[in-house]
């Protein structure tokens, strides 16, 4: 009796591990499966005219302007969030410890960091894109600048997070030690605080800028996206993802191939992107 | 002897002191004020996001009132709608998506945490965090291109077979015979294509095992060793620590993790609208093409007008009220572990 026990009970954790195991192996199967999909689809179009000729000639193009689209969205979004979401992490960190607003404002940004992006999309198309046919005579115009804001979005509670934390694993004596010597608080948070958390602050801002360059959805209704090469931020402004979106639904296998070849480029950006960002805290977390 | 030391200052060195400190002071607010705003704007945004699209939205809570939630029809040549068919896509797409994913990701972290030899569980667990840095565009495209094309040719058939009252190979199973109702899940019209609800579910599930599966790793390493330990001395095997005391100690915020993943899997958009079909046709059917919230919105909001304009924007609101709940459960049950593993 007590021996057909043990054998149910060691048969059970067998047939638990070997599902343990082959769970993660799945999990693994599909990274492998969707990287090597996006490399052994794109490799053919991997051609110089990839990054030299725009979206504007079709078969025969490349997606430079996509490309330097995206760069400047990038930018400008990058550029928008960094200094609110430093600024709004710092707040949390270091002031906001009498007040009840803080930690509310915490807990939203936590879930503003999953809200669904395509929603943050239509609040940006609500307070940049409508309002612009006020400023030019009745037309709605998508551009460059309301993709920068979508982007900002989507990065600044990336931002405010790493911000907050790293902050909060700089030492309480520092702050003890520069206080006593009178700096005012002002002067301890920009040129002490910040700077010794600036590694982990950059590590974030790297995060971000991962989380948005493969951002599409809110790019449809901002930004638009446009044949030509455009550097004017006014302008519609193409992205990379938005042209993988429009030439996937493509019916022509060559311009399908230019959207792998696309993705690809676009996967092994981003994935570089939070490697380096991963690295970068793991080697700061283990000099602490 | 200190005092008089003090009193001693010239007036004039002792109003440059109190000037700076005053200078000092009136920076220190004006900083913090600016800061401050800032972190206000994470709060507006919130608020602007609900707020305009209820805004934008009002025409068509208006015109079509609560039959909106329904209405079964998207007729935007008609201009008729109702929100039932992507309301439906997006529930059903996410409950796919953590069906599949949820025991995954617990298998996941159960390698990485009790089974896993040490040197192994960094790489895997990278590996697994890579998932998450995948573009959804991608998870799209291959979803397209890739996984839709597989599905119709190796799960969907078999799963007419067996379950679907009109099966390709034309012999109705012993079970849809048998069990009212199931070949209503199970029913295509088109036996051989691969989009629909149980694709976006799948290629969804693939996105949030990182999620789902990190959470779960987390918390499983803040049980106390001396509990497992206690566990292990008493004979229990590995499954019996993890299902009896591990899974317990750290239910609440396994549940949380469960309600990210869920929030993740809702509001996902580019990777559902490439698989699912973007189809307005009441359905039960799992393997059926549908719609999802966000996928209609992506496909639609570009060249929407009108009364479709505000049906979407009031979808986008029904959409975020509904992820914000789902996420404001998920953070709630992730912080009470916060405190758990500071105590």
């Amino acid at each position: 009796m007590s021996a057909s026990l043990y054998t149910k009970r060691r048969i059970t954790n067998v047939v638990a591990m070997v599902l343990s195991v082959t769970a993660t192996g799945i999990g693994l199967l599909f990274l492998a499966w969707i990287l090597w999909e996006t490399l052994s689809q794109g490799i053919t179009a991997l051609k110089p005219q990839l990054f030299t000729k725009i979206t504007a000639y079709r078969e025969e193009g490349g997606l430079a302007n996509a490309m330097v689209g995206s760069l400047i969205l990038n930018i400008l979004g990058i550029l928008i969030a960094t200094p609110i979401g430093v600024a709004a992490g710092t707040w949390l960190a270091e002031y906001s410890r009498r007040s009840r607003l803080g930690p509310t404002i915490r807990f939203l940004n936590d879930i503003l960091l999953s809200a669904p992006s395509i929603v943050l999309g239509l609040f940006v198309y609500t307070i940049v894109v409508l309002p612009s046919k006020y400023l030019s005579n009745g037309n709605i115009t998508f551009s460059g600048i309301a993709g920068g804001v979508a982007l900002a979005l989507i990065a600044l509670p990336v931002i405010v997070r790493t911000t907050d934390e790293m902050l909060r694993l700089v030492p309480g004596t520092l702050r003890e030690a520069a206080l006593s010597l009178g700096v005012p608080q002002w002067k301890l948070t920009t040129q002490i605080l910040i700077r010794a958390a600036r590694s982990g602050i950059v590590t974030g801002v790297l995060l971000a800028l991962a989380r948005i360059s493969g951002e599409t959805a809110p790019l449809l209704f901002t930004a638009f996206g446009n044949n030509f090469m455009t550097f004017n931020p006014l302008d519609k402004m193409p992205s990379l993802p938005q042209v993988i979106y429009e030439y996937t639904k493509d019916p022509s296998p060559d311009i399908n191939t230019l959207a792998w070849a696309g993705a690809f480029v676009l996967t092994m950006f981003v994935l570089a992107l939070s490697l380096i960002a991963r690295l970068a805290f793991r080697s700061k977390v283990s000099h602490d | 002897m200190h005092a008089t030391a003090s009193n001693a200052a010239t007036p004039l060195e002792r109003s440059a002191g109190t000037g700076r400190a005053a200078k000092d002071a009136r920076n220190d607010l004006i900083f913090g004020g600016v800061l401050k705003a800032c972190a206000l704007i994470v709060l507006l945004s919130l608020i602007g996001a609900a707020g305009s699209t209820l805004w934008l939205g009002q025409d068509a809570f208006r015109t079509f009132g609560w039959g909106f939630l329904t209405s079964a029809a998207w007729d935007p040549s008609n201009d008729q709608y109702g929100a039932l068919v992507p309301i439906m896509g997006t529930v059903g797409t996410a409950f796919i998506a953590l069906l599949f994913a949820v025991p995954i990701s617990f298998g996941i972290a159960l390698f990485l945490t009790e089974i896993a030899p040490q040197w192994l569980r960094g790489p895997v667990a990278s590996a697994i965090e890579l998932l998450a840095g995948i573009p959804s565009i991608i998870y799209g495209m291959w979803g397209l291109f890739i996984f839709a094309p597989f599905v119709a040719t190796h799960i969907k058939p078999w799963l007419m077979n067996n379950f679907s009252a009109d099966p390709p190979d034309g012999q109705v199973s012993w079970l849809v015979q048998h069990v009212p109702f199931i070949a209503k899940f199970f029913s295509s019209e088109y036996p051989f294509f691969g989009a629909g609800v149980l694709t976006a579910g799948l290629v969804l599930a693939v996105m949030i095992i990182p999620f789902i599966s990190s959470v779960m790793r987390e918390v499983f390493q803040t049980v106390p060793t001396r509990l497992k330990e206690s566990a292990y001395a008493l004979g229990s095997s590995t499954w019996e620590v993890v299902w009896d005391i591990v899974v317990p100690y750290t239910r609440t915020a396994v549940i949380g993790g469960v309600f990210l993943g869920l929030g993740r899997a809702l509001g996902e958009t580019m990777a559902v609208a490439f698989v699912l079909g973007n189809t307005f046709k009441f359905s039960l059917s799992f393997l059926e093409t549908g719609s999802s919230i966000a996928s209609t919105i992506a496909n639609q909001f570009g060249e929407a007008q009108g009364l479709q304009r505000s049906a979407l924007m009031a979808i986008a609101f029904l959409l975020f009220v509904v992820t914000f709940i789902v996420l404001l459960i998920a953070r709630l049950m992730l912080r009470r572990l916060a405190t758990k593993e500071g105590n």
